[in-house]
This record gives C-alpha cells, sequence and structure tokens, in this order.
C-alpha cells in the first residue's frame, strides 16, 4: 500500500541529483543473491546522515545482509550477487571504478562477537588498520591510537596495559577495542551488526552510551533484534521482514504508530 | 541502473570475492601461492614420469616376465623382479600379523581400559616410537635384535616347528622374519594411532547402553566399540601395511641380501627397496639401472595403491576438516 | 542367571584386559629398549674428537664424525629452503584460495607423495639430477630431501591455517585491508605457531633419512668444500659403519646413532612443548 506508492515513486523518479550531505546511503532497489538464494528483495531507503538508524526485524529477514551490503562485505561470500545501486555520499559503491578495500575504509564495521586479533596486543589491535594500509609514523599511530582509545571511551581502563595482549580485556572492553580499532582508520561510517548482543546488561549500556556520543560525529547503522536497545537509541528505523524492507522512518513513529500491520506484529512481540 | 555479478564456484565458504576487484599485490601473492602448490602436482608428474622413463629399457627387454621371474643376474643381463616381489610382501603381511594385534590390543587399552594419567604419556611415548629413523632401528637391529633372536626365539621356532618348510636353519639371524619384527615395531604407532581414533569415534552411549545391560568390560568393548570399528580397522591395516612395504633401511640393514626365493623365513632375502639400497655406490648404467628403476616403480605402484586403498576405508585423502569458527 | 557362567564372563573380562595391557607393555618396550642400549652401546664415545674430528681411513682408532654432522646440518638447511617456502606458500592457496576440485586434487597428489616411500624419492633425484647434472652432490641430496618436506608442510600449513576463525578474516577485510596483507600480517601470523609446529615435525623426520642420499649423497670421508660436491651425513655415515667389520667404526655407529636420535627426539619434544601452550583463539 504506502510501500507500493513510494516504490512507484523512486521507479519513475530521475537520477538522484547532487547530494545533500543530510543523507549518507542512498539505497535504491537493492537485491542480493547468495547463489539461487534471494535473499533481499528490492530494498529502498536514504540513511541518514550523524545519526542513528536502527535495522530490525526477526532471525533471517536479511537484516545482517543488508548491513553488509553497505560496506561491500558481503561479497566475501563467492556466491554473492548484487543488483541495484548504493550510493555513499553521492558515489556510487558498485561503480566499475571502485575499489571495494577503499569502501572499507570509509564505512567501517563492528561485529556481533568481538574479535579483536589474538596475536597482537591492544596497542597493535587499534593501530592495525593503519599500519597494514600503510601509515608507518610511529608519532602519528600513536596519536591516533589515543584518540580511537578515547573516542570509544576505552582509554582510561587500558592506558596502562596497552602492551598486554588484547584478549586480556573483559568481553565488555574487546567489544570497545573493536570500536576503536574501527575508528582508528577514520571512516565517515559506523556499521554495527548486532555488537551488545554478546554482552552484559552493564557492558551493553556501556556501549549504548558510546553508541550516543558516536552519532555526533558518524553516520551509524546498527543492525539489532533487541527492541528497546533501537527504541533508546535510534532516530530512525527500518523493519525487514523475508528479505523485503517492509517499513522505516521515524523510530517513535515505527514503534507507536506503525503502519503495516507486519510491523506492528513485530514491535509488539507477537512473533519475534 | 548499475549492476556488479560477481560469481565463484560454490563451496568456499570465503573466497577473495569478484575477481576484477583483486589489485596487484593480491594477483600477484594469488599467482605466487598457486605456483607453489602446483608444484606438488609436477612433483607427483616428475616422479612418475622418472620411474617410467627409467624403466622404458627393462620394460621393453622383458615385459611381463619381469615380474615372474627370480633372476638377478649382471653378468647374463638377466633380471626379474620376483624374489623381491616376494620378499617384501612376505615380510609386509608378518610385519601387520604382529602388529595388528598388538596394535588394537594397545588401542583397546588407551581408549578403554587405561586410567587417566597414564594416557597421555603412553600416547606421548607411542609417537616417538614413531619417530626414531629407520636407521637408528637398523644398527639396533643388527647388533641387539638379531644375536637375540638368533640365540633365544630361533632355536626354539627351530626345534618345535622346523618340521614346516617356513623355518629352516641353519640361520645367521639375519632373514626375512628378522626384517618383519623390525618392520613391525616400525608401523606399531601408525596402527595404534588409527586405532584409537577410530574407537575414540564410537559414541559414549553406546558404551553406556551396553554397561547398562550389564555387560562385562570387554562385552562392552567387543559389542559396543570393536564391532562397528571394523572398517576402521581395516584402513588402520591398509595404511600400517602401505608404511611396511615401503620401509627400507631397517630391512635392508638385517635381511641378509640374498636373491634367492626360499621358503623359509629364516633365510636371507631382499626386499624391493632393499635390494635398491643395495645398489648404493654401485656405478650402474643401461640395462642394470633401468631394471632398478623398474623395482622402484613396482614399489611406488604397491605402496601408493595401498594408500589409496586405506584411504577410500578411512576416507580422509583429499579431504579436509571444516573452518574454524 | 548361572553364577558360574558370570564368574566366567568376569574372569574373561579380566584376561582381556590383561592381555590389552601386555600389549601396550609390548609396544612401548621397543622405545625403551632402542634408547637403553643407544645410550649404553653410544653415550661412552660422545667424546670431544667426535663431534669435531673427521673420520680416520679404514678402521684406524679415533677420529669423529665432524663432517657428517655438519653435513647432516647443511642438508637440512638445504631442504628447508626448498620444501619450507613451496609447502607454506601452497598451504596459504589451499587455505585461502582455490576451487573446490583443484584442491582436492593438489591434497591428493601430496597425500599420495608423503606415502611414497623414501627410496623412491632417491632414484628420482639421482634420475633428475645426479646423472644429467650434478653428479653425487649436495644439492642434489638437498633437493631431493627438501621434495620430501613439500608434501608434509603443504598439509600441515593448510590444517593450521584452516583452524584461525573466519571472524578475523572478516574484521581484517573490514578495515580495507588488502587481502594478501591480511593472510600474510594477520592469518599467517595467527596460525603461526601451528605452522612452525608443522616444519619443525618435517624437518625431524627429514633429518633421519637415509635412503635418499644413497643415490644422491654418496658420502665423504671428509670435508665437503663445495655443494657440488658429494657430502657426509650422519644417517649415511651411521649406516655406512654398521656395515663395516670395524670395531672401532661399530662403535661410533652407536655413538652417531644416538646423535641423531637424541636430535630427532629434541625436535618432537619441542613441539610437544609448543603445542601444550595456550591457544584458546584456535578451536580444535
Amino acid at each position: 500500500m504506502a510501500q507500493e506508492a513510494q516504490l512507484n515513486t523512486l521507479k519513475n523518479a530521475p537520477p538522484a541529483p547532487a547530494v545533500a550531505a543530510a543523507v549518507t546511503f542512498d539505497v535504491r532497489q537493492l537485491n542480493v543473491w547468495f547463489g539461487a538464494n534471494h535473499v533481499l528483495h528490492n530494498v529502498s531507503l536514504a540513511i541518514p546522515t550523524k545519526a542513528v538508524t536502527a535495522v530490525i526485524g526477526p532471525s533471517g529477514c536479511g537484516k545482517s545482509t543488508f548491513l553488509r551490503s553497505l560496506n561491500r562485505m558481503h561479497e566475501l561470500v563467492p556466491t554473492a550477487r548484487v543488483e541495484g545501486r548504493i550510493t555513499l555520499f553521492g558515489r556510487d559503491l558498485y561503480g566499475r571504478d571502485v575499489d571495494a578495500s577503499l569502501v572499507r575504509r570509509r564505512v567501517g564495521m563492528v561485529f556481533q562477537k568481538s574479535n579483536p586479533f589474538p596475536t597482537m596486543s591492544v596497542a597493535e589491535n587499534v593501530t592495525v588498520g593503519l599500519r597494514l594500509n600503510g601509515m608507518r609514523n610511529k608519532g602519528l599511530l600513536a596519536e591516533r591510537m589515543e584518540r580511537s582509545l578515547q573516542m570509544a571511551a576505552l582509554w582510561d581502563e587500558v592506558k596502562d596495559r596497552l602492551d598486554a595482549n588484547a584478549l586480556s580485556l573483559s568481553g565488555g572492553q574487546q567489544q570497545r577495542l573493536c570500536i576503536a580499532r574501527a575508528l582508528a582508520i577514520e571512516p565517515e561510517v559506523l556499521l554495527m551488526d548486532e555488537p551488545a548482543s554478546a554482552l552484559d546488561p552493564l557492558a551493553t549500556a556501556k556501549i549504548e552510551e558510546l553508541i550516543l556520543q558516536l552519532k555526533n560525529d558518524y553516520t551509524i547503522v546498527i543492525v539489532t533484534h533487541n527492541m528497546q536497545q533501537a527504541a533508546r537509541i535510534s532516530s530512525e528505523t527500518a523493519f525487514f521482514y523475508l528479505g523485503e524492507l517492509i517499513e522505516h522512518g521515524q523510530t517513535n513513529r515505527i514503534f507507536t504508530n506503525p503502519r503495516q500491520k507486519q510491523t506492528e506484529d513485530y514491535v509488539t512481540g507477537r512473533f519475534g | 541502473m548499475n549492476a556488479v555479478a560477481a560469481s565463484k564456484e560454490a563451496g568456499e565458504p570465503l573466497g577473495i570475492g569478484p575477481a576484477h576487484a583483486g589489485k596487484l599485490g593480491d594477483r600477484v601473492f594469488r599467482l605466487t601461492t598457486w605456483l607453489m602448490a602446483m608444484v606438488v602436482l609436477v612433483l607427483l608428474a616428475l616422479v612418475g614420469w622418472t620411474l617410467c622413463k627409467g624403466s622404458a629399457l627393462s620394460v621393453k627387454e622383458f615385459g611381463w616376465g619381469f615380474l615372474a621371474h627370480s633372476d638377478w643376474d649382471p653378468v647374463n643381463g638377466n633380471f626379474g623382479a620376483l624374489t623381491f616381489i616376494f620378499g617384501t610382501f612376505v615380510s609386509a603381511l608378518i610385519a601387520l600379523l604382529i602388529a595388528l594385534p598388538l596394535g588394537l590390543g594397545t588401542a583397546i587399552y588407551l581408549t578403554e581400559l587405561a586410567p587417566g594419567w597414564v594416557r597421555q604419556p603412553a600416547i606421548s611415548m607411542i609417537e616417538m616410537l614413531a619417530a626414531i629413523p629407520s636407521v637408528v632401528l637398523g644398527v639396533w637391529g643388527i647388533f641387539v635384535l638379531v644375536p637375540w633372536l638368533r640365540e633365544g626365539p630361533y632355536p626354539l621356532l627351530l626345534k618345535y616347528f622346523g618340521f614346516l618348510p617356513l623355518f629352516r636353519g641353519p640361520t645367521t639371524g639375519f632373514c626375512i622374519l628378522s626384517a618383519s619384527v623390525l618392520i613391525a615395531i616400525m608401523i606399531l604407532p601408525i596402527i595404534t594411532s588409527i586405532a584409537r581414533e577410530v574407537f575414540r569415534a564410537v559414541p559414549e552411549a553406546q558404551r553406556e547402553a551396553a554397561f547398562a545391560l550389564g555387560a562385562t568390560r570387554w562385552e562392552v568393548t567387543r559389542l559396543a566399540v570393536l564391532r562397528y570399528s571394523v572398517r576402521g580397522v581395516f584402513g588402520a591395516a591398509m595404511l600400517g601395511l602401505g608404511r611396511a612395504l615401503g620401509e627400507t633401511m631397517a630391512v635392508t640393514m638385517v635381511i641378509g641380501n640374498s636373491d634367492k626365493i626360499t621358503a623359509s623365513l629364516l633365510s636371507p632375502g631382499n626386499t624391493l627397496a632393499s635390494k635398491i639400497a643395495n645398489e648404493y655406490a654401485e656405478t650402474l648404467k643401461g640395462l642394470p639401472l633401468s631394471a632398478l628403476f623398474e623395482l622402484g616403480l613396482i614399489l611406488l605402484l604397491v605402496t601408493v595403491g595401498t594408500n589409496i586403498l586405506a584411504h577410500l576405508l578411512i576416507g580422509a585423502m583429499g579431504g579436509r576438516r571444516p573452518r574454524g569458527n | 542367571m548361572n553364577p558360574w557362567y558370570n564368574r566366567w564372563r568376569k574372569i574373561k573380562s579380566s584376561c582381556v584386559s590383561g592381555l590389552c595391557l601386555i600389549c601396550a607393555l609390548v609396544v612401548i618396550a621397543p622405545l625403551a629398549l632402542v634408547l637403553f642400549h643407544l645410550l649404553q652401546k653410544g653415550a661412552s664415545s660422545l667424546d670431544w674428537s667426535f663431534f669435531t674430528q673427521l673420520p680416520k681411513p679404514s678402521g684406524d682408532p679415533g677420529g669423529g664424525m665432524a663432517n657428517a654432522i655438519v653435513g647432516s646440518a647443511t642438508l637440512l638447511g638445504l631442504a628447508g629452503l626448498i620444501g619450507i617456502p613451496i609447502g607454506v606458500l601452497g598451504g596459504i592457496y589451499l587455505s585461502e584460495f582455490g576451487s573446490p576440485r583443484m584442491n582436492w586434487a593438489i591434497r591428493f597428489a601430496a597425500d599420495i607423495l608423503s606415502g611414497t616411500p623414501s627410496i623412491v624419492w632417491g632414484i628420482v633425484v639421482y634420475a633428475l639430477v645426479v646423472l644429467p647434472i650434478t653428479g653425487y652432490s649436495a644439492y642434489a641430496a638437498g633437493l631431493a630431501l627438501g621434495f620430501m618436506m613439500i608434501p608434509l608442510v603443504i598439509r600441515t600449513t593448510e590444517e593450521m591455517l584452516v583452524l584461525v576463525p573466519n571472524i578475523y578474516r572478516e574484521a581484517a577485510f573490514a578495515l580495507g585491508i588488502p587481502h594478501w596483507r591480511i593472510v600474510l600480517s594477520i592469518v599467517l601470523k595467527t596460525a603461526g605457531r601451528g605452522i612452525v609446529t608443522g616444519i619443525l615435525l618435517a624437518a625431524a623426520r627429514v633429518a633421519g633419512e637415509t635412503a635418499p642420499l644413497l643415490f644422491t649423497a654418496l658420502g665423504n670421508n671428509s670435508w665437503s668444500h663445495r655443494l657440488s660436491e658429494p657430502i657426509a651425513a650422519l644417517p649415511l655415515q651411521i649406516f655406512t659403519y654398521s656395515n663395516s667389520p670395524y670395531d672401532d667404526w661399530l662403535r661410533q655407529a652407536w655413538a652417531g646413532a644416538l646423535v641423531l636420535i637424541l636430535f630427532v627426539l629434541a625436535l618432537n619434544i619441542a613441539v610437544r612443548v609448543m603445542t601444550r601452550s595456550r591457544t584458546p583463539h584456535l578451536t580444535r
């Protein structure tokens, strides 16, 4: 109904004009296949800049795949195929001359299970993205490391053990370390795939607090299965179901006044 | 509308993504590692081709008769592999006869009976046994095992079983049976370790069910473990056999170096491997050299065939464990 | 149930258990016996001259195996030069790239080569290198041993790399790091210890090999001044001496065997120690 109308407008719309900085990602008719499996159907939405957009939906609805298509991480699966158009600040993400590695340096990612590199210290983990992309200046590296750890609200806790192995940190600290690692390469966007789902409530609260601070400087897209979390931290929400974008809009409205029945069923907990 | 199509064959959980996205560094790296991996295929081809080329003269000269004749006569240019094929199989089979029960018994002990604190040290010691170089075992064989066999067990064998053509004396101790004993020692570790893995793969629930029925320890092992492990035990035996067929140095040092076939296990003999080894430092050319290569070819085919059979039974060849996650 | 029958079942079970214990003891016995005899007959000959002097001609008393020890070290180095790069890089290919069919073929070939008798390697390199090119030489022997290392190292490297969880590769990709850097600086490093143990095990195996040397190294009673000359090696010297009639050489054969087995066992124990240290990030 409303969604179809939206789709029709988009289909007939003229090509996107020079993009205002208010929109980070402009997704048009995104379709993703893994082999013969059609995982995302005709997804279109715009992701606002320097705000938190939550992506919610039941398991298997394609929200992780959608997230990964924003930094071309789904391409790591050899049978992945994409049709449609995603632009990042106006530039086509999937253009013929676009290098996926460069995309990922602008669009960072934090994963569900924290994954600091096990053979490296805390400091080495934070700067690994910079070092392996060619930065050698030790002074600059140290400066960026401290800044990233500060931004990830981890500096005070680890400043005395920067050389300790990364795995010696607690689960919540490791996840913040991964955030620092992602921030160190100075992306413009941070994608987060259920970053707190493996953490206890206290650590989760710290992460949510961190996100609210980070949104002043970064565009954040967060996949979460925790609706209260989405309601707490995001300004926009997108609801996915069975590979389709059912509804998206302001978080308040989605949760209090959803337009689609499926959305309503999901947010009221009628299915999960 | 921009479309990006990228697909590779299915099956690999994490590839490098679309080919066109690779930069110079990635392409060079991939090419280099590919070349190195190809070396393995090239090596295999090289081994096969070298042996075939080397034995071509002999094959042309003797044909299939090479396998049926047992003279090895460099003077008159008559060569035949029968003695050595016989020696190879007989020594390997006897070694298996000795090692298989011992290995199985040990495996049963280690998986079903041993107390926890015994298990790991025992396993380590058996693995150390596998690490003993063949020539070291050969030295021990020449100066310790063979004299002991000659003084003790062999006279007993001759006394009580001398009526069999298998045991005819007198013997210096340097004979097929001594070689078999050494080979048995060398293949014990592999038989034990594969048998252990096979037994460990039997789910605990099977044993518990048997215990719950009031079975004794031995009955549990027989009913719950051994019955389901037959295929795996066969595989272990074949792998052991494959290893036994190729054993060289220890065999060369105690087998006595004779080119005649005899029925008696207490007579000297030769295996394919030991015959080749015994030509050490000889300058060979022409037909004798080619005959030697043919021996090598036969040895390779026999060992490879046995190993492939073994892996078919165990199902491990060319396989890979699932990626850690 | 007949109580006598039950008792018989229990006795039978105990008997079998006893037999199995005996089996285990019989299996472990050779290791103990070999070590015992080696120490008994060889330890006394491990003096300074053994390690520093060259062999004396035909059984004259004295002399040592200095050239053989150095020769073995040289050959091990040559073998490693060939076996390690090819094996590790090939293992990387199998783990990180490749198609299922190609990889199966490579692994199959590696398994066949691993099971090839070492004497066959000897005559193959004899035909390929010794006869046409270099004659008996360290090059040929090193090549033969290196060829033997390749299938071993490629398999263990692949196994260790596959154990590295994908989440680390993903994290590295998400940082925009080029794939080749990810493999070398992160994946290889994470699997590092396991790969090194695989190499050490291959080295231990190859260091003790005699058969390939019979047709490639030939042996040398003196120092080899060039890699294109025949070279002495410890296993070869042991073999030659033990086949000789001279008492002094027999004594030295024991000593050489003791040195060889201690070296091989030391490598194996080092591997054991390395694998026992905690590697919580690698799934088992």
